[in-house]
């Protein structure tokens, strides 16, 4: 049964976008486009909750196996080392965890769009690219080699172009472009390119992992790593080049640019691939070869490292945004960060939990911001909204609990993954107490912006012209989406409960036997819960309960205070508001140059002098050439015999003094 | 000394003359006239191998090569008429419609 | 010093200088009467290698033949000594001139270092020039190209009515 069902969680999608793809144009009822579309997400969800259940029956090591479906690429080179990828899924604690993830928020949010895009004309072609998008990213978390996770990996990119620019007229304004002149298929070229810088180190590592473990499946990869020792050089490249994949993908420093702008699109889209799925691939891949960055702790260094500053970092910038979506965007940034912070101090479990809980608050408060812009008709500046908790009571207590989870503060689910995060980077062999404060920094920062968001777009007054707009509360298509994801942001965190808080930690000890290889080589110690842990346990949760708030405070009722600093501290303010200028550094030094060199050097000078020059040219001489060749034919009968003449004279010599 | 080697100069010498005849000349006729000169010293080169080798081929070959000439200058010498009658010369040089 | 090589050097003589004549005379009359001179040389030289038939054959069809057509060509065309028939000395006719003599030296060289020397038996080669020798010859060992010839003349005859006639309109 269970068998069956493995390739089954992947085939309904793919034929939910097959047959949306093909004939959903033809489909006028959006009822039977969206309940096929989610549908299709539904029954994998419930594929891949049957297979979970009958694992949890099973011993550990029957957990782990690969079904192939069919092999890909077989290259047989006469001796041994010949090279076979082929198509086949791995389920063990760590796929099914993430198909079930993908799978049920994917769901909800398919649910949503029924009622978001109601009334637009591609319709069925959004429904489509979602499922395309739900079988890429399932292919991605259930790959049982790199290949076939490069694929999915691909196809996510694809999908979130197609998704980002699924309005593909509308203006937008794109970081690094002139205010007014972008539109959001420019966004989504934007995040397809940023995408591909990082697969080239992806790629690169892959042929290092070929040349160095001769195949690319992960049981034999991981099987040959294992027995390795730290410190081998080629490890060490792989696993950064790796990380710079995962750096493109998952928005971290340098190659965060891309998802802020990516609010282009729906916001479904926003919610399913910039929040929950998509840029978790790269978290995913760095746990699934946790091994890899075992043997180079030099490379968990830089992971923890850009994972710290990255969510510091990204939260200053959320902190002035008025784009209801781009703070949420850099937000999404920020815990990013988090969760490869957790990575860098091998907290391979708690990055993952993390993931999950991030996934329900996340999409939670992206699809309540969604609730909230369609109740403005389209508007999605929040110095335009204020007072919308009486219209959508159901939309604004959703989005609070959300809020309260992303800020840590107990009993929800936030809270319990991002502590651990922060314990693990206080108190692990591979972290150290600087990690620790620029994670809780970052943890302050987070309850402040996300104070500040929810202060100004539900609570005060209304800053709109009431006469003109107004809001009413979303459809329920949309509420309960909303509602089942508040349920789960408040009891999600509660499978992670740790130790110290005389909890099992469920999650992380389901996770262990994926991580084994990982924890043998890296000989962490395990702590016992000791004063310090509770210490700082109280330190992020009271610097959390102060930054909202400050923030309702700020927001609130000292208006005039934000706004003198905002006049006192311009240039600071600037810096934030223009996200440090960090597009136009980009644009500067590597877009213009790149453009300049392809049309000066490449098109210019090459492809028209050279080639066309070439070509051309070839064609001038054979022209020029025979206009001269032709002057042999003079008309003249005695020309030719004089010729003749010549030729035999030429004969005869040869003929004689051979 | 007339031993086959002075049959062969001399015929060499006056094929020789046909072949300046021919690439120099201007006139049509004087070029066709010079043909005439060529054919007719291999005619003596052949009579003479004949004669001295003692074979008749050589002769028989001569009768035919006569013939030949014989009607090649008819018909030569009509395509010229037909040739003066659209161009009103008989220059070779300015017969040069095929020229590029 | 004896009649046969006198002869033979007489002959020879006119044979070379009526044909210089031929190639640079500016009238084409005048040119047609070297060439008639021409022939007859060489129809003594035939004799001097015992060739009757054939030295017969070249005074009857070419000098008598074939001249008389050129003649009537000629005069046919009123062809005088026109101003445009002036020949003038090209870089082609020089060339061509040098080529020619090249050729002639080479050749000459052909003759002088390969023909062996052979003796005549005039005897045999009297016999052999004979019409009756070359009558048989045609009659038996060269019939078929004997007919063809006639093809052939009947083609150059229908040819040359065709190509010279005025056209009827």
């Amino acid at each position: 049964m269970v068998t069956t069902l493995v390739p089954l969680i992947v085939v309904f999608p793919l034929a939910g976008f097959l047959f949306l793809g093909l004939f959903g144009s033809r489909i006028k009822n959006e009822a039977l486009i969206g309940t096929l579309g989610s549908g299709a997400v539904g029954l994998s969800f419930l594929s891949s909750g049957w297979i979970f259940l009958s694992m949890l029956a099973w011993e550990v090591p029957d957990r782990t196996f690969s079904i192939e479906l069919f092999p890909w690429i077989a290259s047989y080179t006469g001796n041994p080392a010949s090279f076979v990828s082929s198509i086949s899924y791995r389920i063990d604690e760590l796929s099914i965890l993430m198909t079930l993830v993908v799978t049920g928020v994917g769901f909800l949010i398919h649910l949503y769009s029924i009622g978001y895009m109601h009334g637009d004309r591609g319709f069925w072609r959004f429904f489509a690219y979602m499922n395309l998008f739900i079988v890429a990213m399932l292919n991605l978390v259930l790959a049982d080699n790199f290949l076939l996770m490069f694929l999915g990996w691909e196809g996510v990119g694809l999908c979130s172009y197609l998704l980002i620019g699924f309005w593909h007229d509308r203006k937008f304004d794109v970081g690094g472009y002139k205010p007014g002149t972008a539109t959001t298929s420019d966004a989504a070229k934007k995040a397809f390119i940023v995408n591909r810088i990082g697969d080239v180190g992806f790629l690169i590592a892959m042929f290092l992992i070929v040349d160095r473990f001769g195949s690319l499946n992960f049981e034999s990869v991981f099987g040959a790593a294992s027995v390795l020792t730290p410190g081998n050089v080629t490890v060490f490249w792989i696993a950064l080049l790796l990380f710079i994949g995962a750096t493109g993908k998952s928005a971290q420093i340098p190659l965060y640019v891309w998802l802020p702008d990516a609010m282009a699109g729906p916001t479904p889209v926003s919610a399913l691939i910039h929040a929950a799925t998509m840029v978790t691939a790269g978290v995913y891949m760095v746990a699934r070869c946790s091994i890899l960055y075992a043997l180079a702790p030099d490379a968990l260094t830089i992971v923890a490292i850009v994972g710290a500053a990255t969510a510091f970092f990204a939260g200053t910038m959320g902190l002035v945004q008025n784009d209801i979506k781009k703070v949420l965007a850099y937000s999404t940034v920020s815990q990013l960060g988090y969760m490869f912070l957790a990575m860098g101090v091998a907290a391979f479990g708690a990055g993952i939990f993390h993931l999950m809980t991030h996934a329900f608050f996340k999409a939670l408060l992206f699809l309540g911001s969604g609730a909230v812009i369609h109740a403005m008709h389209e508007e999605q500046d929040i110095q335009k909204m204020g007072g919308l908790r009486a219209a959508m009571p159901v939309t604004f207590w959703t989005f609070l609990i959300g809020a309260l989870a992303i800020s840590g503060i107990p009993p929800l689910s936030g809270f319990f993954s991002k502590d651990e995060i922060l314990w693990k980077a206080f108190s692990s062999d591979y972290g150290s107490p600087l990690l620790w404060v620029v994670g809780v920094a970052g943890a302050a920062l987070t309850a402040l912006y996300m104070f500040r968001l929810v202060s100004l777009t539900f609570e005060g007054g209304p800053r709109y012209d009431a006469h003109h707009v107004h809001p009413h509360e979303a459809p329920r298509t949309m509420t309960i989406p909303l509602i089942l994801l508040a349920v789960l942001s408040v009891i999600g965190g509660f499978v992670g409960i740790p130790e110290s808080l005389l909890g099992g930690n469920a999650i992380e000890h389901w996770l262990d036997p994926v991580f084994q290889r990982a924890h043998a080589r890296l000989e962490l110690q395990p702590h016992d819960p000791d004063v310090v842990e509770y210490i700082l346990m109280a330190v992020s949760v009271g610097l959390a309960v102060a930054g909202i708030l400050a923030g309702r405070a700020l927001y609130l009722r000292l208006r005039d205070l934000v706004e003198q600093w905002q006049r006192r501290f311009a240039r600071i303010y600037n810096l934030l508001w223009n996200k440090y200028y960090v597009d136009e550094l980009y644009d500067a030094a590597v877009v213009r140059p790149i453009v300049t060199l392809s049309e000066r050097l490449l098109w210019k000078w090459f492809d028209v002098g050279i080639i066309d020059g070439v070509v051309n040219g070839s064609a001038a001489v054979t022209a020029k050439v025979g206009e001269w060749v032709r002057r042999i034919q003079t008309g003249v009968a005695q020309v030719y015999a004089t010729v003749f003449l010549a030729g035999i004279l030429l004969v005869v010599t040869w003929l004689l003094f051979r | 000394m007339t031993d086959l080697n002075s049959y062969l100069i001399l015929s060499a010498g006056v094929f020789i003359l046909g072949v300046i005849g021919v690439v120099t000349r201007r006139n049509a006729i004087i070029v066709f006239m010079s043909i005439e000169l060529m054919l007719n010293s291999v005619n003596l080169t052949l009579v003479a191998f004949s004669s001295f080798l003692g074979d008749a081929t050589g002769q028989i070959l001569v009768f035919f090569v006569m013939t030949i000439a014989a009607a090649e200058a008819a018909v030569g010498l009509a395509i010229i008429i037909a040739l003066f009658r659209n161009k009103q010369t008989v220059n070779i040089d300015e017969i040069n419609l095929l020229k590029w | 010093m004896n009649i046969e090589v006198v002869l033979f050097v007489i002959l020879a003589v006119t044979f070379v200088g009526s044909g210089i004549m031929v190639i640079t005379r500016r009238s084409p009359v005048l040119a047609v009467l070297y060439l008639i001179l021409n022939f007859f040389a060489l129809a003594g030289l035939y004799l001097t290698l015992q060739a009757q038939f054939i030295a017969v054959i070249q005074i009857i069809v070419y000098a008598g033949a074939i001249m008389v057509l050129f003649l009537f060509v000629i005069m046919l065309l009123n062809l005088k000594d026109e101003e445009k028939l002036i020949e003038k000395i090209s870089a082609r006719k020089v060339l061509a001139v040098g080529l020619s003599a090249a050729v002639l030296l080479e050749v000459l060289y052909i003759i002088w270092s390969a023909t062996p020397a052979i003796e005549r038996n005039v005897v045999k080669a009297e016999e052999l020039g004979s019409v009756e020798a070359i009558g048989k010859a045609l009659f038996s060992d060269f019939l078929f190209p004997f007919e063809v010839t006639s093809i052939v003349l009947i083609v150059a005859i229908v040819g040359a009515v065709i190509l010279a006639k005025k056209k009827l309109d």
